[in-house]
């Protein structure tokens, strides 16, 4: 017991490396701040440009979703990170994995949009389009307001996925919140910093699966 | 002396859906101020052809004259013809995330770009026009099945149309709404509204429309005075139409 202790729950050793632990925080919370609105701005041109129907604009955007959503993010980080100074563009790792992020996610977020602008009936958009709204206005003020509020839990579900997928970015040398554990802990030779990273995380998600379990059980009323 | 223009004037206008054609040329001219009405069985190309005057349907041949105006030509803005074309449709389709006014005031806000403040003002004349001023902030949601369609309504006719498009606005209706929405036509046309109807209700069209047109697969098999073709039909297929809808 009280090597468990001395190995997982150290109190002297989190006291220690706690300036650690907040920094990758940080990262983290920066990285989701960025990578959570890109993927959702890049899944939402995704869906709107298929809603569109050109069949060859669909083709290619289909050929990407199911590229994308097939294809390991890992492996994708690795090759934005490595690969890219092969065709002669260094990047810094932050903008490797916003890259590697936007690919990834934006295929997820797309799929989602797509089926919440699918639920949405034809009539509603000819009722718009009869009053002089343009395409584009149609989307904007009509469909897309009510399919995000169809598919709201799973965009929430997605985002929670990704948020957790930040880690990732550990290996490309950023300094978010897993990296900076697994420093702290080769420091200290004691993995309690990774628990540590790991309540870090319980805390910033659980509110979120909070208010997708509640959000859930509303949609389900109103069914 | 020249006729005055018609409101509408459709020329031979033909729509096809892979091998089935809907339409197969229609010519059909709505003066000023007239209430014209289709009637005819499902599937005979009603709406289509309602459709087709506001690019709804693409029509496959033929002209739809708007004011005047070809609007199947290709240099016109459909978008900009549209706001002149009011059109409400059989099943409401009010915007279910947006109260009555927020319904209303959409395309004056977004279309004709009126400040908020505006919007609102002719919003809420529009829903006094149909009887709903005190329930401007309600959802759809939370009105019957006529005052939604009495909404959507107020939705087209805060556009000021030329021209009002009617998609069987009543067929949705519980019997007991339909004279409240019949009330409110009833008044857009004393007060000089072009309309195009199409409905099933025989009642209303006999009392009010200046001129039925009977369709069957996709084309114009007689028209008329509504005395003319309910009394006296003089064609076989108005008279098993007629038979059938009124019952006896």
């Amino acid at each position: 017991m009280e090597a468990l202790i001395y190995n997982f729950f150290n109190l002297e050793i989190l006291l220690k490396v706690h300036p650690l632990l907040l920094k990758g925080f940080w990262m983290t919370l920066q990285l989701c701040l960025l990578v959570v609105p890109l993927g959702i701005a890049g899944g939402l041109v995704v869906a709107v440009a298929y809603s569109f129907h050109v069949r060859w604009l669909n083709w290619l955007l289909i050929a990407y979703v199911d590229f994308f959503r097939s294809f390991p993010p890992l492996v994708l980080l690795i090759l934005v990170f490595y690969g890219l100074p092969f065709i002669g563009l260094e990047v810094p790792s932050l903008i490797a994995v916003l890259i590697a992020f936007l690919l990834n996610t934006a295929s997820y977020y797309g799929e989602i949009f797509r089926a919440g602008i699918e639920s949405i009936g034809r009539g509603q958009r000819e009722a718009a389009r009869s009053t002089g709204l343009t395409g584009l206005q149609t989307m904007v003020y009509v469909v897309l307001p009510q399919a995000v509020r169809n598919v709201l839990p799973d965009l929430i579900s997605n985002t929670l996925e990704v948020i957790k997928f930040t880690a990732l970015a550990s290996v490309v040398a950023l300094p978010e919140l897993l990296r900076m554990g697994r420093v702290a802990q080769g420091l200290t030779y004691n993995p309690t910093p990774l628990i540590a990273v790991a309540l870090i995380y319980l805390a910033l998600l659980w509110p979120i699966v909070r208010l997708l379990s509640r959000l859930e059980r509303r949609t389900m009323a109103k069914r | 002396m020249t006729a005055p223009l018609p409101m509408l004037d459709l020329k031979g206008v033909r729509k096809s859906f892979g091998a089935i054609e809907a339409l197969k040329g229609i010519d059909l001219s709505v003066a000023r101020q007239e209430l014209v009405f289709i009637i005819g069985p499902s599937g005979s190309g009603k709406s289509t052809l309602l459709r087709c005057c506001n690019r709804l349907e693409e029509p496959t041949a033929g002209q739809v004259l708007f004011d005047g105006v070809d609007i199947l030509s290709p240099g016109i803005d459909i978008n900009e013809t549209r706001r002149h074309i009011g059109m409400v449709f059989q099943s409401f389709n009010l915007y279910p995330h947006l109260t009555a006014l927020g319904n209303v005031t959409l395309a004056l806000r977004r279309v004709l770009k009126l400040p908020r403040d505006d919007a609102n003002e002719r919003g809420r004349a529009a829903l006094d026009e149909v009887g709903l001023a005190e329930r401007a902030h309600a959802w759809p949601n939370e009105l019957s099945g006529g005052q939604q369609q009495r909404v959507a309504i107020a939705r087209a006719l805060a556009l000021e149309p030329k021209v009002m498009l009617f998609d069987e606005p009543t067929s949705a209706l519980d019997p007991e709404l339909v004279g409240s929405v019949l009330d409110v036509m009833r008044a857009m046309r004393e007060s000089g509204m072009t309309m195009l109807v199409v409905s099933h209700e025989m009642g209303f069209a006999r009392e009010a429309a200046d001129r039925v047109l009977f369709m069957d697969e996709g084309e114009v098999v007689e028209e008329g005075a509504p005395a003319r073709i309910f009394e006296a039909p003089a064609h076989a297929r108005t008279r098993e139409f007629l038979r059938r809808v009124t019952g006896h």
